[in-house]
């Protein structure tokens, strides 16, 4: 068999674990708080899809496992255990397979971080999102920042890989205050740090205060742009220069699993509301599954299927995402797997790399450093009519 | 048909908001003309728009019966008529079909501009004239100052001036019988040859046109032959009837009478205001004088955003203008935009009125350019041309010297706000004729340029007077003065669709004014935006609209693509609605908005 555009992505898995201890006023996820959690319910329900799915791509190889959230370190490490023994057992792992837990920097979590590495979880990300009081209160997190260093610091000592994420570009903070805090939070890091303008999703706390003009100190257009430019700045001094929009690593702790997304490849998706794309007998798949918890443990139970959407991608659709996905990433996209799906636009490309926006070798398309911030424009010049 | 005497025809007029309608409203229903059940507040005012914006734009008539204290029944035909200056016209001719005016003042506002402005209307009709003051439920209503303000300013006499509230209908019942004991009686002859006026016509959809007329001598029934002595036009009469609200059917109208006739008419254009209706045969010979048709002032270019629904805006445009005889267009083509119309309105109201209905009723985007007054250039050979379209301007080699249209403007306005007044009003090249003082309030008069006042003046008379000051205007000439296309310069390309015609001496401030908007107005690219403004190839200002900062979503992972992907759709179809000028992008809305000046 010819080979297929989604094989240079590769293939991993995402499960999705939908509870919160509280719900953050800026974050539009899949998460809920629930008090009363049945987690050998929710075992029963991960290990069958686990088994579904798996069942329709046998012989593939895992390059990657990601728990994402929600808070997934609200998982008793006995579930996550049983969840990658299930998942050892229907596939086969690549020798340097990566398996991600997504945490939260509160001292209860920490105390299970032993338990998921015992699992086989090899890398954990930890939402730090400030380093200052102030901030993680307006935040609504429910963590301190000395409860954060310390999660840090066991997480280094447990986990051969980490990782931490911040929000910036937060109400009232100003490009002084955000050097200061990168320059920081760069102490700690490791070799991956995630850094996220704060961006304010309809649906959310911060949504409805911004639209009734309640959510003040948000920085302008041109402040937001200088602070990303000093975030490469500083990042990049640092020897973690990004690699993704909003991702920094020393070469070669990159991400595997979001790789995987960004170059184009097949992912299953498991758990409410998790999307997945395959690519079965030649046809690419999206996939989804309901995004209320009960109902998509109601559907596993009762039907022994949790998805509720399948629907085979238009070329046209696999072009616009492997371009608005593939050139986040600072390498860009594969040109042969563009071209393969129709995607290309001499003319616009030609015109964006005359204003500079972006730049060809012979085999990729790449934003250009000054391009890489206004993507979407750039996106929305390239994207098929 | 009913005995003259019987009869009172008079028109409602006021400054606009003063209430009107809300009196129409009244009188409708303590005359038991329409069901109680079927009532509604500003019952006249039925098309969308002017429900929707709480004004009158087109003149209603009504029919109402009245049983009066003298023991007989009386006939009154009222005239609901707009406030506002774009349709002034509505409310002079209307006078010219009643023999009284019932003047209302807002009595916590006082007299205003378009009061008076009515007033001088009125008296050149030779109307009897019923002040009312209305709203005299509101606690800051003060009927003894308004009263005086109507002796001083006016001069008409208010002692007997009726006080009422048309919301809560104190006062109504003296209305009814000042207009029957103060109004007169309609005069005519019986049996004289037909003689009627054509007030109005407007387009039904089931009906054609249909025609309103004043019978002023003779009698005119269904089945008739009649003839418009202007047009020339001869029709069989199809229907006759009266406004009770609703159109109901009569056997025939007489003298003094008004109402309606439908003749197998096609378009509005067919008819003419003013005209002299009369029998086909046996016919009077002696026409009214008749009134000199409405004409459009104010000129832009409306063109679809998507070029592709040219077919449906000129469809629209047909359509409209087939019920607006006030409303021109003709077709135009712009370097920049394509295939549009150049539109005339009376006002910057009818224009938007128009644009309105064109974008919901018909669904089109529309990009409506600077408007325009009608500019006189003088060429060396002695001929002239009307300019509607600054993009049209000859070389100007050939041009001897260019004359623009001026106006009479009559403020009121409060002693508090007289400078700011003073400064708009030389800001904007007036010349003082008049100022006079009626207690705390001022009435200045300036002679003003049209293209000066067209467009946001209004606007900005409101904002410096807190809403206090009122205006109105008149066409007063033409006058010579030193005007120049001002062009605009987008990333260095020429926009035909922003030039304008300024005074040379307003030029550096108004293209400064303009190339500042316009950076606000159109959003950043992904490369910085040269936008100048130029006369005659010399830049005279200049600004640069940096380019974009940021523009990227934070994060983007696998559960997000298919919501991401629709965003940017989103962004992509907003683009849309622009207009692509080179590599530029302009919002529809900049057109217009460009010209809105701060100060
Ligand atoms: N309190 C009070 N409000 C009134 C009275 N008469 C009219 N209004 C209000 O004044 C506003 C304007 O009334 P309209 O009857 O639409 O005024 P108009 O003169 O017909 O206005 P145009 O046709 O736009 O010139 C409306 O909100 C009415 O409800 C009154 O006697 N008392
Ligand atoms: C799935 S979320 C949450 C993971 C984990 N529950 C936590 O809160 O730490 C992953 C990351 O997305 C980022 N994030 C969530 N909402 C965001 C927003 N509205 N703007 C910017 N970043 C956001 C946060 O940095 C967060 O750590
Ligand atoms: S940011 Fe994390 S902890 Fe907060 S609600 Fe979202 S998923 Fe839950
Ligand atoms: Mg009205």
């Amino acid at each position: 068999m010819a080979t297929e555009p989604w094989q240079s992505g590769g293939f991993g898995l995402y499960l999705h674990w939908p509870f919160c201890q509280a719900k953050c006023p800026y974050c539009d996820f899949n998460s809920h708080v629930q008090a009363e959690i049945d987690q050998s319910r929710w075992k029963r329900a991960y290990v069958a899809e686990i088994a579904r799915v798996a069942s329709e791509t046998p012989g593939r190889v895992l390059r990657s496992v990601f728990f994402g959230g929600g808070t997934p370190s609200l998982m008793e490490p006995d579930l996550v255990h049983a969840i990658l023994d299930a998942v050892r057992a229907h596939w086969t792992l690549a020798n340097d397979v990566e398996i991600t837990l997504e945490a939260n920097p509160t001292s209860v979590e920490a105390g299970r971080f032993r338990g998921y590495r015992d699992a086989g979880v090899n890398r954990l990300s930890l939402g730090v999102q400030a380093l200052n009081a102030d901030d993680l209160k307006r935040l609504g997190r429910l963590h301190s920042v000395t409860e954060a260093r310390a999660a840090l610091d066991l997480a280094r000592d447990t986990f051969d890989r980490i990782s931490f994420d911040l929000i910036y570009a937060r109400q009232d903070q100003t490009l002084d205050d955000w050097r200061a805090e990168l320059t920081q939070a760069l102490t700690y890091a490791a070799d991956h740090l995630s850094l996220y303008q704060l961006t304010i999703e309809p649906g959310t706390a911060f949504g409805d205060r911004f639209s009734r003009g309640r959510l003040g100190g948000l920085p302008t257009e041109d402040l937001s742009g200088d602070m990303y430019f000093a975030t490469q700045e500083l990042c990049e001094a640092a020897g973690l220069p990004a690699y993704e929009i909003s991702n920094h690593a020393k070469p070669g702790a990159e991400s595997r699993h979001n790789l995987i997304y960004w170059r184009g490849g097949d992912y299953a998706g498991i758990g409410p509301g998790a999307h997945g794309r395959l690519t079965l007998n030649g046809t690419r798949l999206a996939t989804d599954t309901p995004k209320g918890p009960l109902d998509w443990l109601r559907q596993v139970e009762t039907t022994g299927n949790g998805e509720s959407l399948r629907q085979s991608l238009p070329l046209k659709d696999q072009a616009a995402e492997y371009l608005m996905m593939g050139l986040r990433l600072r390498d860009g996209v594969d040109l042969a797997i563009l071209s393969a799906l129709g995607g290309i636009n001499k003319n616009k490309i030609k015109w964006l790399e005359d204003i500079g926006m972006v730049e060809t070798t012979p085999h990729s398309l790449r934003t250009t450093a000054a391009g890489r911030p206004v993507l979407n424009a750039i996106l929305t010049e390239l994207l098929p009519d | 048909m009913t005995d003259l005497k019987n009869i009172r025809n008079f028109s409602i007029v006021a400054h606009i908001d003063h209430g009107k309608s809300t009196l129409a409203d009244r009188l409708i229903q303590m005359t038991g003309t329409v069901a109680e059940r079927d009532m509604q507040e500003q019952l006249l005012d039925s098309m969308d728009i002017e429900r929707e914006r709480g004004i009158t734009i087109k003149a209603n008539t009504v029919r109402i019966e009245y049983p009066a204290k003298d023991g007989e029944t009386y006939v009154l035909n009222l005239i609901d008529t707009p406030g506002h200056v774009d349709f002034a016209y509505e409310v002079s001719r209307s006078m010219q079909a009643v023999e009284g005016s019932l003047l209302v003042v807002d009595a916590t506002q006082g007299v205003e501009a378009q009061t008076l402005a009515n007033v001088y209307q009125a008296i050149d009709a030779d109307h009897e004239i019923v002040p009312v003051l209305n709203k005299i439920d509101l606690p800051a209503a003060d009927v003894d100052r308004v009263a005086e303000q109507i002796e001083d300013v006016i001069g008409i006499d208010a002692t007997d001036a009726v006080q009422i509230s048309a919301k809560t209908g104190v006062g109504i019942p003296d209305v009814l019988e000042a207009i029957v004991t103060r109004l007169p009686a309609p005069k005519g002859d019986r049996d004289a040859p037909l003689k009627a006026m054509l007030v109005d016509s407007y387009y039904d959809a089931y009906l054609g046109v249909v025609v309103i007329i004043r019978v002023i001598d003779g009698v005119i029934k269904k089945g008739d032959r009649i003839k418009m002595m202007g047009t020339g036009g001869t029709y069989p009469v199809d229907r006759l009837g009266v406004f009770r609200p609703k159109m109901q059917d009569i056997a025939e109208l007489g003298p003094g009478e008004i109402g309606f006739l439908t003749a197998s008419i096609k378009q509005v254009r067919d008819t003419r205001v003013g005209d002299t209706i009369t029998h086909e045969k046996k016919g009077t010979d002696k026409a009214l004088p008749g009134f000199k048709p409405a004409q459009p002032v104010v000129f832009c270019g409306l063109f679809p955003v998507d070029s592709a629904e040219f077919e449906d805006l000129r469809d629209s445009i047909e359509k409209l203008a087939l019920n607006d005889a006030s409303f021109s267009y003709e077709m135009e083509t712009s370097a920049a935009l394509g295939f549009g119309f150049r539109c005339g309105f009376l006002g910057l109201l009818h224009l938007e009125v128009i644009r309105d209905r064109i974008e919901r009723e018909y669904d089109i985007d529309l990009i409506t350019t600077a408007p325009s007054v009608i500019y006189h250039v003088h060429m060396k050979d002695g001929t002239m041309v009307e300019l509607h379209n600054p993009a049209d301007m000859p070389d100007l080699t050939y041009v001897d010297h260019i004359e623009e249209p001026r106006i009479k403007a009559t403020i009121l306005v409060p002693d508090e706000y007289l400078g700011d007044v003073l400064k708009l009003c030389q800001d904007r090249r007036g010349i003082q004729q008049d100022l006079t003082y009626a207690g705390s309030r001022a009435m200045v008069v300036y002679d003003l340029p049209l293209n000066e006042v067209v467009f946001d003046f209004y606007d900005r008379l409101k904002s410096v007077t807190k809403g206090y000051a009122s205006f109105d205007y008149q066409m007063i000439g033409y006058a010579q003065d030193y005007l120049v296309k001002m062009q605009v310069l987008v990333n260095d390309e020429p926009v035909d669709a922003l030039s304008t015609m300024v005074h040379r001496d307003r030029a550096e401030a108004r293209g400064r004014a303009m190339c500042e908007k316009l950076k606000e107005l159109i959003p950043r690219h992904m490369f910085k935006i040269p936008i100048q403004a130029a006369i005659g190839g010399r830049v005279i200002a200049r600004e640069t609209l940096s380019a974009m900062r940021k523009d990227v979503t934070a994060k983007c992972y696998g559960g997000d693509a298919t919501r991401k992907k629709k965003l940017l759709e989103k962004q992509k179809a907003g683009k849309k609605k622009m207009r692509q000028f080179g590599k530029v992008e302009i919002p529809q809305q900049a057109f217009i908005n460009a010209l809105k000046m701060d100060d």
